[in-house]
């Protein structure tokens, strides 16, 4: 959260993360992620192995999870690197909460697509459901966040939450996702337009229609006389 | 001109059939891909350069003249890496995203290729971290293809050693601009380097390395097999190929399509976006190459070619060709000023112009946003994005200035509207009687 | 050597320059804030741009740009000017207006260089932004809200002290120096970064709201906390030292200065010696100098009279007390307070033989019983240097923390004898291989190290890569001088007058005769003398002194010394008169013409070199190392002991107090 004041080293945030060590399951997904980098330049792994600590971090607390000083620690300790240059990339990257957040992160892009498509709809929506920027509920299910662009123009408006993306909003289809997720469901992921598969125009796609129902294999037409066909 | 279906390269763009190997293999791809690599670096990077095609990240770099400055011969200790910019962050832009989802062997298959021909021995694809999902389809088709021995030792059976590897990022656009990105792939804050040295002789572990969009490595292996004229055949002179056109805001049906370059706006819209909110008469303006370049209004935009030399010839620029539409109803302010904040919140801190400029942009915005200024210090803004733009160590100066300048290069009337109907007073402030 | 031409004017620029460079060389001046000659290039801060020809329509970084061939610079054309006038208003738009009550006014880049290259006026009229203070030890303080982001003192911090506690934590405008958690950073070279800051964002604390620069009279001297003879200029008002800064030598300290170099000034005004005192039953009474005097000429000593040198004197010092020993016959002159007896035959056997400058050079180190970080900071930032240029270093002694990778060898000297083959494989393919013996193990070891000289292939044509490291100031001029028993100070201990020259570290039990200290503060020396004459300090004499690489230095008086307190010299000068045996020098000069005649080497300022000739000492090594000789770097002589900047120092830093709280 790029918002966080303060990076909470409070006596009983290391008591209660001081002694963090990664799982089993963080184990193989750490050795995984260093055996990607040369020998000797393991600080390559900082942003991939701070990402696993935070997953491991929001699994022990049933949340998306954050990073405790004493965890950033910990990483810089596995790849070598001084504190300082660990917790320097800790808060450089907006996807590193420093302080703890809700079971929901309720990331709603307001960046200019999204805002020409209604985000504004989307965080009235977050607003009446009791949520506040910035803020987790006090039932400790959503914290939201207003994000920069998050690269689905095309289906905007749209959240992030969690690992999850939800597209094509709108007022309702906002509380509803929200209300599912309270309700302890699990929202379709993906646009929320009816009818739309991705991102090809609403209505059914204006090309490679082909697709739609079979894996369509197109070299057989390569060579078709037609215009840019090569020899 | 129009593209048919069968010229198309990425036809599973929409996702509609699997993005797996088998599936990938049946559409055509990794087909007999050791011929491909037989036909040598030189052939290779020649086909790539006659081709014409062009970076798709944004600057529009001739691709095979890039990858022909890596060295040819690299040492054992300083080996070339390819690292592929995955890093879709521009706001309006968000076709790579569709490339590693629906068609990811593409990319890794045009990795692999791309790097034989640059002689790399690796290729790290650095993918944005909110592209969780996405980066979970591309870490598992790197492994089918492993598996099967597309990549990796004697990939392809073609004798090359060729790894890839995926890169997750964690939210900063200033990685996308190549330099933060190596600096972030070394584990550290993507701040960008001072250049020179450029990648190409110093860039990720100091080894020589190139940084290459996703599209331009995906489209990669299609010319090769299509040949260079094909793809040439498409798009005006200087500005060739098929590309991936992204149109967001205020068209009816939003999509991103593989179109010809060159194709007019207002095709590009009719046939695939059902047209203009509230028709043509309700176009206000277009952003047309994703927030960093400035925007067009109406009556320039509908007929210029989408392509880097038509747009340019606007005012404007091709960037990411990801088309950000406007129509009337639109608070064109409202809608620079949030690209400002974006600017003031991915701005890297690293150097004084874009640190200090940034903010100072966005807050000016904010206020012209409500009228709450000065007709001068319209002027005075213009000056300031004169003193972030071609100051800055990266081009996220540029791009931060260049929205602003567009703005009041073509809405200063609604500026000055805003600012008289709030009763601001209409001397010029006294600076700017400079 | 390319040739560029300088707003029309061509130069020559040696080859690697940058355009910041070649524009200095001819002449012209570049305002910078990043940019630092001894800091790797940022080019974060931008004021340095200037218009390049051939290049892009825009103004390019000179601190960052290649000088090429044909290359044509300008620094004067209106796309410079409007470059710097647009970066100067962004560094001014956030900067607060508190240049009243700034420690760096009058000495701040951004205030000179707004003036010089600046519009005169702001048009930023929203609100400003306000940055928290850091937290970063007792040495410097912090005015956040002041930092331009230029990160030299993160640059510093990674690159010279080694200690990687300084970071840019957040980005964009919030982006924020700071140490690691808002901690004290426990480098003993901190207080540099205080000079480095180009604006008031980090100050001096212990100087903090003393002084303006304008009001301060800079006196050149020589600094006395280590053996390295760092060049300080001793800024002063009235009759106090306010604080001690670096001067620029690259064969000594580059411009670098230890913490304590820096901040035991507050020292000179504590605990001073300001009158002369007598012991009457048992306890010291303030005397004249004509009761002490007599007193001293009380004393039938016979000849049997020594002269113990302390660690900060200066030769003029002790070649004073030398001479009047001389007048009664007696040489017993010894400076090894702590009971060293290392061979002295041979000055190149005890001394910095490769030079502190071309230690960068050296591409294999052995260290042998030496924490350098603490007996010489100034050293171990050339390691550091060595190392960046891939030089590999081994040690052997108790394992510490010297800021840089160590191979250790285990803190038994008789490994000395018995080299592992990983060593000697480096040293082996060494074009400048390096030995360093520390005060640690001179004591086992000196034989043993003199012999690598010819295993290890040491000294050869152009280099010597035998050193030794001493930590007292005073240490090579006292040996010159003669400063140096077979028997160490235990030769001194039946002398039946004893001249203790601001002498404090011996054990003083020891000494049977009558002690006379000569020195400045009332510490150990004063509290166990007989007599007490009030000497002055460094900063009140100009003294010579001759640093562990054998260079000759001479500081020049500051300030007078306290009450009645004199020039050592002249204490000896009238208390021969007393005796009845006037030394033959009126003056500082006679003196200094007197002590080149007896010593030439001191006749003239500058690095000595010492034939190399190793004496034959027995070369078995033996003894385990326990610790280093230095167990508190900030309390190593009387000086610091006075001083609460040291105190706190040591408190925080090496007994790890918590005075986080005490920040503002």
């Amino acid at each position: 959260m790029a918002d966080a004041a303060a990076i909470p080293d409070e006596a009983e945030v290391r008591a209660r993360w001081g002694a963090f060590q990664w799982n089993e399951d963080s184990k193989a997904k750490r050795d995984a992620i260093l055996s990607r980098y040369p020998a000797g330049r393991e600080q390559s792994a900082s942003i991939p192995l701070l990402d696993l600590a935070q997953r491991q971090v929001g699994a022990e607390t049933q949340t998306q999870g954050w990073l405790p000083v004493p965890v950033i620690e910990f990483v810089a300790r596995e790849i070598g690197v001084p504190y300082m240059r660990v917790y320097e990339v800790a808060t450089f990257y907006t996807m590193f909460n420093l302080a703890p957040v809700g079971r929901f992160h309720v990331q709603v892009c307001g960046t200019t697509p999204c805002m020409l498509r209604g985000s504004d709809d989307v965080l009235a929506a977050c607003k009446n459901k009791g949520l506040i920027k910035g803020k987790t509920t006090p039932d400790g299910l959503f914290t939201l966040t207003e994000v920069e662009c998050m690269g689905n123009c095309s289906s905007a408006p749209m959240v992030q939450i969690n690992d999850d993306n939800y597209e094509d909003l709108d007022y309702d289809r906002t509380i509803a996702i929200l209300e599912t997720l309270a309700n302890g469901g699990t929202p379709k992921p993906g646009t929320q337009e009816p009818g739309r598969h991705t991102v090809e125009p609403k209505g059914g796609p204006t090309s490679l229609t082909a697709m739609v129902t079979e894996n369509h294999d197109y070299r057989g037409e390569w060579n078709v006389a037609s215009q840019g066909a090569d020899a | 001109m129009s593209l048919l279906d069968k010229d198309r390269i990425f036809t599973n763009l929409y996702g509609y059939q699997s993005w797996r190997l088998d599936a990938a293999m049946a559409r055509g791809d990794w087909d007999n891909t050791k011929a491909l690599l037989e036909l040598g670096q030189d052939k290779i990077i020649d086909t790539i350069k006659a081709s014409g095609l062009r970076g798709r990240g944004g600057a529009g770099f001739p691709t095979g003249t890039k990858w022909s400055f890596m060295p040819k011969e690299p040492k054992p200790d300083r080996p070339n890496f390819l690292v592929i910019n995955a890093d879709e962050s521009e706001p309006g832009s968000c076709k790579d995203r569709e490339i590693i989802r629906h068609d990811p062997h593409k990319l890794i298959e045009g990795a692999l290729v791309a790097g034989f021909a640059m002689r790399a021995r690796a290729a790290y694809i650095y993918i944005r971290g909110e592209y969780i999902r996405e980066a979970e389809v591309l870490f598992a088709a790197v492994a089918e293809a492993y598996d099967k021995g597309l990549v990796g030792k004697n990939a392809c059976g073609s004798g090359y050693d060729f790894d890839v590897f995926v890169h997750r990022g964690a939210g900063a656009y200033i990685c996308g601009e190549e330099t933060a990105m190596l600096e972030s792939l070394e584990g550290k804050k993507g701040q960008p380097r001072l250049k020179p040295p450029f990648p190409a002789g110093a860039g990720l572990y100091g080894c020589p390395t190139t940084v290459n969009n996703v599209e331009s490595i995906a489209v990669a292996p299609t010319i090769l097999r299509r040949g260079a004229a094909w793809f040439s055949s498409f798009g005006a002179e200087n500005n060739k190929g098929t590309k991936l056109f992204q149109i967001s805001g205020h068209v009816n049906t939003p999509c991103v399509v593989e179109e010809a370059m060159s194709i007019p706006f207002r095709e590009l819209i009719e046939k695939h976006c059902g047209g203009i909110r509230g028709g043509w008469d309700n176009l206000l303006a277009v952003i047309p190459g994703g927030s960093s370049v400035p925007l067009v209004p109406a009556k320039d935009i509908m007929d210029a070619p989408m392509d880097f030399d038509g747009l340019k010839a606007v005012g404007s620029g091709l960037g990411t060709a990801a088309v950000i539409v406007m129509d009337k109803s639109t608070d064109v302010v409202r809608a620079i000023s949030r690209l400002s904040y974006f600017y003031k919140h991915e701005s890297c801190g690293q150097c004084t112009p874009c640190r200090e400029g940034t903010g100072w942009m966005w807050r000016v915005m904010e206020r012209l946003r409500t009228g709450d200024a000065e007709i001068g210090e319209i002027d005075m803004l213009q000056q300031v994005t004169k003193q972030v733009e071609g100051h800055s160590i990266c081009a996220l100066g540029d791009a931060a200035a260049w929205p602003v300048q567009g703005l009041i290069r073509h809405f200063r009337p609604e500026l000055e509207r805003r600012i008289r109907e709030r009763g601001g007073d209409t001397a010029p402030m006294q600076e700017a009687a400079e | 050597m390319p040739k560029v031409k300088v707003d029309g004017v061509e130069i020559e620029v040696p080859q690697g320059a940058t355009v910041l460079q070649a524009c200095e060389l001819a002449g012209k001046e570049i305002p910078r804030f990043c940019y630092h000659e001894r800091l790797s290039i940022a080019g974060n801060c931008r004021m340095c741009l200037v218009e390049v020809k051939p290049g892009p329509p825009k103004p390019q970084a000179s601190c960052a740009l290649p000088a090429a061939e044909n290359q044509e610079i300008f620094t004067n054309t209106p796309m410079v000017k409007h470059a710097r006038e647009g970066i100067m208003e962004f560094l001014l738009i956030n900067h607060p207006l508190d240049c009243p009550i700034c420690d760096q006014g009058g000495e701040c880049d951004l205030q000179d260089q707004s003036v010089a290259y600046g519009r005169g006026h702001s048009r930023y009229d929203e609100n400003k932004r306000a940055v928290t203070e850091k937290y970063m030890g007792p040495i410097v303080k912090t005015v956040m809200t002041r930092c331009i982001q230029c990160t030299r003192c993160i640059r510093f911090a990674e690159e010279v002290a080694g200690v990687e506690e300084i970071g840019a934590i957040y980005r964009g405008e919030n982006m924020q120096i700071t140490s690691y958690l808002e901690e004290a950073v426990t480098s003993e070279l901190s207080g540099n970064v205080v000079d480095l800051c180009p604006v008031g964002a980090l100050t001096s604390k212990p100087y903090a709201f003393e002084a303006r620069p304008w009001e301060l009279r800079k006196t050149l001297s020589i600094d006395v906390m280590d053996a390295v003879g760092t060049n300080i200029r001793l800024d002063s008002r009235g009759r106090q030292v306010l604080r001690c800064v670096p001067r620029v030598n690259d064969d000594v300290n580059e411009e670098w200065a230890s913490d304590k170099t820096r901040h035991a000034v507050d020292g000179l005004v504590r605990k001073r010696l300001d009158r002369p005192y007598v012991r009457r039953d048992g306890k010291l009474h303030p005397a004249t100098w004509d009761e002490a005097f007599a007193a001293i000429a009380a004393v039938d000593h016979g000849g049997s009279v020594a002269a113990v040198a302390g660690d900060l004197v200066d030769c003029e010092t002790m070649f004073a007390a030398k001479a009047l020993l001389k007048q009664f016959g007696s040489s017993l002159l010894e400076g090894r307070q702590t009971g060293m007896d290392y061979d002295t035959s041979s000055l190149a056997a005890v001394n910095f033989n490769t030079t502190i400058a071309r230690t960068e050079e050296a591409d294999a180190i052995l260290l042998i019983g030496t924490n350098l970080r603490w007996e010489a900071p100034l050293v171990n930032t050339r390691i550091r240097k060595a190392i960046k240029k891939g030089a590999k270093v081994f040690a052997i002694g108790p394992e510490t923390d010297l800021t840089y990778k160590v191979e250790w060898l285990g803190a038994d000297l008789s490994v000395l004898g018995n080299l592992p083959e990983r060593l000697t494989d480096v040293f082996g393919k060494a074009a400048k291989p390096m030995v360093i013996v520390g005060g640690g193990a001179l004591k086992g070891a000196h034989g043993a190290a003199l012999a690598l000289a010819d295993t290890l292939g040491l000294v050869k044509d152009g280099w010597n890569g035998f050193n030794v490291v001493h930590m007292a100031a005073s240490r090579m001029g006292g040996l010159m001088l003669g400063y140096a028993q077979k028997a160490g100070i235990a030769a001194t201990y039946d002398a039946k007058l004893v001249y203790f020259l601001g002498a404090d570290e011996c054990d003083f039990a020891n000494f049977r005769g009558v002690k006379v200290y000569v020195g400045h503060h009332g510490d150990k020396g004063a509290h166990h003398a007989d007599i007490i004459l009030p000497g002055a300090s460094y900063a009140e004499k100009s003294g010579t002194f001759v640093n562990i690489e054998g260079r000759v230095q001479r500081g020049e008086r500051a300030v007078f010394p306290p009450g009645d307190a004199r020039e050592d010299w002249t204490i000896f000068r009238a208390l021969s008169e007393t005796l009845g045996h006037t030394l033959p020098f009126d003056t500082l000069d006679e003196l200094r013409a007197a002590m080149a005649l007896d010593c030439p080497e001191l006749a003239t300022l500058g690095l000595k070199t010492f034939a190399w000739n190793s004496p034959s000492l027995g070369t078995t090594a033996q003894g385990v190392l326990e610790g280093y000789p230095i167990k508190d770097f900030y309390l190593t002589n009387a000086i610091c002991r006075a001083s609460p900047t040291m105190q706190r120092c040591s408190a925080e830093l090496v007994h790890g107090e918590s005075f986080a709280e005490a920040a503002e």
